[in-house]
C-alpha cells in the first residue's frame, strides 16, 4: 500500500482529502532506481482547476514518455492544509509519489493568470524552497515558469530560475539533456542556466537587466552576458498533428471543473481581436489532422471512461473540417452513450443543428460574445460579429426552441463612449424582440431570457492595445452602472438580467499584466502579509496589496491608466512572440482609426508570424512562406 | 439482467467519498466494456445502485452495487474485466446474478457488520470481553441525538445485533442496523461504550473496516441476516 505525505489525522480533518493523495486512473508512477531526471509539474491552484488544465497533460504525458524521467503533479494545497503544513513545517510535495518537492531535479509552474502569482511564492515555500532564483542551489529544483504570463514574466523574475517561453512539445527535450550534462560534469548551477540561457526559447531573467528613464520607463534592456541573445523567440510546434498529445489523460477521482476528455483541434486563432492576448501569442494557426482527432477522441474516451467529450480551441467554428468531425462524434457518441460539448462554435444554422443532436434544447443556452455592444466599437476591437448576425442566429435558435440567450460584454474599451455602453441594452433589448417576433405566442415555453454579462477591459501585452489606458476602478463602476440604468430602462428590461464584476480584482489584474521587474518586491512582500489565492474573490485582499504599493513606492496608475507613447519600450519587448510589434502599432492606429482588418483567412496582414513557415501561412501560399 | 457485485476498498481509497465512488466506477464500467444497461432519455445514465455509502476514513470488505446489464458472460470474466481497470485499494471480489423480483441493493441493506481496530496510542486498557457483555446487555442503552433545532434521546439497544470483542486481537466487533431508515454509526455504539466506562472518546482513535454488509432473508420479527449477495446465484 502507498505512503502518504499527510497522517491520517490530517487528512480527515481538510476538505476534499483526495486532493492529495494521487493514485488516480492514469497517473504515472515509475521505479525512482530507473529515472535520472524528476519533474514536478504544477499548476498554481487548487486541484480541481489545475486538473482541468489541458497544457499540464500534454506535458505530463510528453515527460513520462521520455524513459529517463519521471514527471509528477503538484497543485496548491486549499488554505486549510496551508495553514497545517506551515504548522507543522510539512513540505510540500508531489502526488504521484509523495515526495518532497524540493528534491526534484525541476519544478515547472504554468502561469494561467496573472492572479496565480502569490500562489507561486506559496508554492516555493511551502516546498521549502528560496522564494528568490539568487538564494538557491543545487540542493534546490531548477524552477521553471511557462504558459501565457511568461510572456511577460518580468513581474515575477525574481522567482525563476528559466521561464520557457513558448510551447511546450519543443525543447524540454534539450534543456533535461543539458541538465543532464551539466551534473554529470559537476558544473556549477550558474553555469547550467547560462548554457540553457542560449536553448531556443529559454529566458533566464538573471543573465538580463532593465535600466530606466527617469520618468520610470524602460530604456534599455540588455544581456549581461555577451553569449546569450538579445531577444527571446517563442517556441512552437510546426505540425500540431504529430506531436504529443495524451491518449490515457489522468482521471481525477473528484469532480473537477473540466469533467471530460478534451479535444484541441486547433492552436491559435486566424480572428484577430485587437483586446486578445491569446489570439496573437499563438499565431499561425494550425489545425490538426481531422483523422488524428477521429483517433484520439476514441482513445481517449476509452481510456478514461469519461461521459462527455469537449473540443477546445479559441474559435472552433474556424477549424475547416468541423463538420466532418463533428459528424464522426455524434455517431460515436450515441454509440458509446457519451456526450459532446461545443463552446466557442459561431451560431449559425449548422451549429445550431449540431446543437439539437447534441444537448437538450430546453435546458441549453445560446452563447453570443459581441464584447462591445455598438458597431462602432466592434469594430475598433475587430470584432467581426454584427449586429445582424446575432439577430439571425437568436431568430434561428428561438425557431429552434431556445428561449435562454448569454451575452458576454466588455467595458472600458478603448474610445468607449456613453452612447456604446447604451447599445449594450440596446442590443440586449433587440434579441428580446427577435424573440417575440419570431415566436408565436402558442408557441413559447415560457418567456426568453436574457443574461448580459460584463467584464472589464484589461489591456495585455503582445495585442494591439498594449498602449491602450486601463479605466479606474471609478470609472469601471460608473461605466458599469451606466449599463444597468441603460438596460432597465429598455421596453423588455424584465427579460434581461445583467452581471457584471468586481472591479478591484481588474486594476489588480492590469498592474501585474503590464508590469516590470520592479513589480517583484511588492509581490514578495504582500505574500507575506498573508496574500494567496487571489483569484479567488474571498481570498482577495485589495487593501493589502494597495498597502504594500504605497509602502514599494509604486504609483498604480503608472502601470495601469497611463497611455504609452508609441516609442516606449516595453518590459517584454525582449520576447518575440512572431508577431511584430511594428503589426501591433499598426493595428492600434486602425483601431483608433475604427478600421477592421480582415482575418487570416481572408487576407495576410503581415503580422511577422509567417516566419514560422507553419499552420494557415504556409497553407496558403502553396508552400513557400514569403518574407514579409 | 441485474448483477449484484461485491468490492472491497482499502488503503488511500479511504479518502474517497461516496459520490466519487460512484462516479469512479461508472468510468471503470465504461473503460472495461461492460454491457451495461442506460436509462432513456436526453442524458442516459448507467442503471446502478449502491448499497449503503461508506462514509470517509472507513475501509471495507463488504460494499455493494448492483447494476444492469444487456449480455452476461461468466462472473469469473465479469469480474476479471472490472478487475483491470481497478486503481490500488478497491478490488472486485464476488459477482452474482440477481433473480427478478430481488430488490435492489440500497433497499435491500438490513444491517453492517464491522470490526473496530483502535490507533496506536489510543487502545483502551479498561476494554475486556466482560466490560462488552455488560455494556451489551443492558436493557437499554440511551444516547442522545443533537439536531439543529433540539436534542433528542433513543434507545439503541434494539438496533445492535452483535457486540463482541475480540481479546487477542484487540478489535471490537459490531453488528447494527445500516438500513436507511435506522443506521447507526459504529462510532456512536463505541462512545456509548466509552461513557457507560466514564471514558474520554475520541473518534479519530477508532480504524473501522466494514466487513460485511446484510440483508434479511426473515421477517421483520424474527431477523436472519444474510450478505447481500446471499439473494443471487452464481453464473
Amino acid at each position: 500500500m502507498r505512503n502518504l505525505a499527510l497522517s491520517d489525522e490530517i487528512l480527515l480533518k481538510i476538505e476534499k482529502p483526495a486532493r492529495y493523495i494521487g493514485n488516480e486512473v492514469n497517473s504515472v508512477t515509475k521505479n525512482k532506481m530507473d529515472i535520472s531526471v524528476r519533474f514536478a509539474m504544477c499548476f498554481p491552484d487548487v486541484y480541481e482547476i489545475g486538473m482541468s488544465h489541458l497544457g499540464i497533460q500534454i506535458l505530463y504525458d510528453m515527460f513520462n514518455q521520455f524513459e529517463d524521467t519521471w514527471c509528477e503533479r503538484v497543485y496548491s494545497p486549499w488554505p486549510d492544509l496551508d495553514a497545517l503544513m506551515r504548522e507543522r513545517g510539512i513540505p510540500l510535495f508531489a502526488l504521484e509519489s509523495q515526495d518532497p518537492v524540493r528534491d526534484f531535479d525541476f519544478l515547472g509552474i504554468t502561469l494561467q493568470y496573472e492572479m496565480c502569482y502569490t500562489n507561486v511564492l506559496q508554492i516555493l515555500d511551502l516546498s521549502q524552497i528560496p522564494l528568490l532564483a539568487a538564494e538557491r542551489n543545487w540542493e534546490h529544483p531548477v524552477v521553471i515558469g511557462g504558459g501565457p504570463c511568461s510572456y511577460n514574466p518580468e513581474p515575477i523574475a525574481d522567482f525563476f530560475d528559466i521561464f520557457y517561453i513558448g510551447e511546450g512539445e519543443t525543447q524540454y527535450r534539450r534543456l533535461l539533456d543539458l541538465y543532464k550534462t551539466c551534473r554529470k560534469d559537476g558544473a556549477s548551477r550558474e553555469d547550467f542556466l547560462a548554457e540553457a540561457a542560449k536553448l531556443p526559447g529559454m529566458y533566464v531573467p538573471r543573465f538580463y537587466e532593465p535600466g530606466y528613464h527617469s520618468d520610470g520607463t524602460i530604456k534599455s534592456f540588455e544581456p549581461t552576458r555577451p553569449d546569450i541573445p538579445r531577444t527571446i523567440v517563442k517556441e512552437i510546434v510546426t505540425d500540431v498533428s504529430d506531436t504529443y498529445y495524451p491518449e490515457k489523460p489522468v482521471v481525477p477521482f473528484i469532480k473537477c471543473t473540466q469533467d471530460r476528455v478534451v479535444l484541441e483541434i486547433q492552436r491559435g486563432c486566424i480572428r484577430g481581436c485587437r483586446f486578445c492576448q491569446a489570439g496573437q501569442l499563438y499565431r499561425p494557426v494550425r489545425e490538426r489532422d481531422v483523422e488524428m482527432l477521429k483517433e484520439y477522441a476514441v482513445k481517449m474516451l476509452d481510456n478514461t471512461g469519461y461521459d462527455e467529450i469537449s473540443l477546445s480551441s479559441l474559435s472552433s467554428s474556424d477549424y475547416s473540417r468541423l463538420e466532418e468531425l463533428v459528424s464522426f462524434l455524434i455517431g460515436k457518441c450515441q454509440e458509446k452513450k457519451v456526450n459532446i460539448s461545443l463552446p466557442s462554435l459561431r451560431i449559425d444554422a449548422f451549429s445550431l443543428d449540431v446543437m439539437e443532436k447534441v444537448q437538450d434544447v430546453r435546458k441549453s443556452s445560446l452563447t453570443f460574445a459581441p464584447e462591445a455592444g455598438s458597431q462602432r466599437l466592434r469594430n475598433v476591437i475587430n470584432k467581426g460579429l454584427t449586429e445582424e448576425v446575432i439577430l439571425k442566429g437568436a431568430a434561428l435558435a428561438f425557431e429552434g426552441g431556445w428561449n435562454r440567450v448569454k451575452l458576454y460584454f466588455m467595458l472600458g474599451l478603448p474610445t468607449e463612449t456613453e452612447a456604446d455602453i447604451r447599445e449594450i441594452a440596446e442590443l440586449s433589448n433587440k434579441i428580446a424582440v427577435t424573440f417575440y417576433e419570431t415566436v408565436p405566442k402558442e408557441k413559447r415555453n415560457g418567456k426568453v431570457q436574457i443574461v448580459a454579462s460584463t467584464s472589464f477591459f484589461i489591456p495585455k501585452p503582445f495585442t494591439p492595445f498594449q498602449w491602450a489606458a486601463q479605466c479606474t476602478k471609478e470609472q469601471f463602476l460608473e461605466r458599469a452602472y451606466m449599463t444597468r440604468k441603460a438596460i432597465t430602462e429598455q421596453l423588455n428590461q424584465k427579460s434581461i438580467k445583467y452581471n457584471w464584476h468586481e472591479a478591484d480584482a481588474s486594476v489588480m489584474e492590469g498592474i501585474l499584466a503590464r508590469g516590470d521587474r520592479r513589480l517583484c518586491r511588492p509581490i514578495l512582500m504582500a505574500y507575506q502579509k498573508g496574500c494567496i489565492f487571489d483569484a479567488w474573490g474571498e481570498y482577495y485582499r485589495h487593501d493589502i496589496w494597495m498597502e504594500t504599493f504605497a509602502e514599494c513606492g509604486i504609483d498604480i496608475n503608472f502601470y495601469t491608466t497611463r497611455e504609452r507613447s508609441l516609442d516606449e519600450i516595453f518590459p517584454w519587448d525582449f520576447i518575440d512572440c512572431g508577431v511584430s510589434k511594428e503589426f501591433l502599432k499598426r493595428e492600434w492606429l486602425r483601431a483608433l482609426d475604427e478600421q477592421v482588418t480582415p482575418n487570416c483567412q481572408q487576407q495576410c496582414n503581415a503580422c511577422g508570424a509567417a516566419r514560422f513557415q507553419c499552420g494557415i501561412c504556409f497553407a496558403k501560399r502553396g508552400g513557400a512562406a514569403e518574407a514579409l | 439482467m441485474r448483477l449484484r457485485v461485491k468490492f472491497s476498498k482499502h488503503g488511500v481509497l479511504r479518502f474517497i467519498g461516496h459520490l466519487d465512488v460512484m462516479r469512479y466506477f461508472q468510468k471503470a464500467i465504461r473503460r472495461a466494456g461492460i454491457d451495461i444497461a442506460y436509462s432513456t432519455g436526453f442524458s442516459p445514465h448507467q442503471i446502478m445502485s449502491f448499497a449503503a455509502p461508506l462514509g470517509v476514513g472507513l475501509e471495507s470488505n463488504g460494499e455493494y452495487m448492483d447494476i444492469e446489464v444487456h449480455s452476461l458472460t461468466s462472473a469469473g470474466e465479469f469480474a476479471d474485466s472490472l478487475n483491470a481497470q481497478m486503481v490500488d485499494g478497491i478490488k472486485i471480489l464476488e459477482v452474482r446474478l440477481l433473480p427478478d423480483n430481488a430488490g435492489n441493493a440500497m433497499a435491500s441493506v438490513a444491517a453492517a457488520g464491522y470490526t473496530i481496530a483502535f490507533r496506536e496510542g489510543f487502545q483502551p486498557d479498561f476494554l475486556t470481553s466482560s466490560v462488552i457483555d455488560d455494556f451489551y446487555g443492558q436493557d437499554e442503552i440511551i444516547v442522545t441525538k443533537k439536531t439543529k433545532k433540539s436534542t433528542s434521546t433513543f434507545n439503541m439497544k434494539p438496533y445492535i445485533y452483535a457486540c463482541c470483542f475480540d481479546e487477542q486481537n484487540g478489535t471490537m466487533s459490531l453488528t447494527v442496523d445500516a438500513s436507511s431508515a435506522g443506521n447507526i454509526k459504529p462510532a456512536l455504539v463505541v462512545k456509548a461504550l466509552y461513557d457507560y466506562k466514564h471514558q474520554a472518546f475520541d473518534e479519530f482513535g477508532l480504524l473501522v473496516t466494514r466487513e460485511e454488509t446484510y440483508t434479511n432473508v426473515g421477517t421483520p420479527a424474527d431477523m436472519q441476516l444474510k450478505p447481500l449477495g446471499f439473494v443471487g446465484s452464481d453464473y
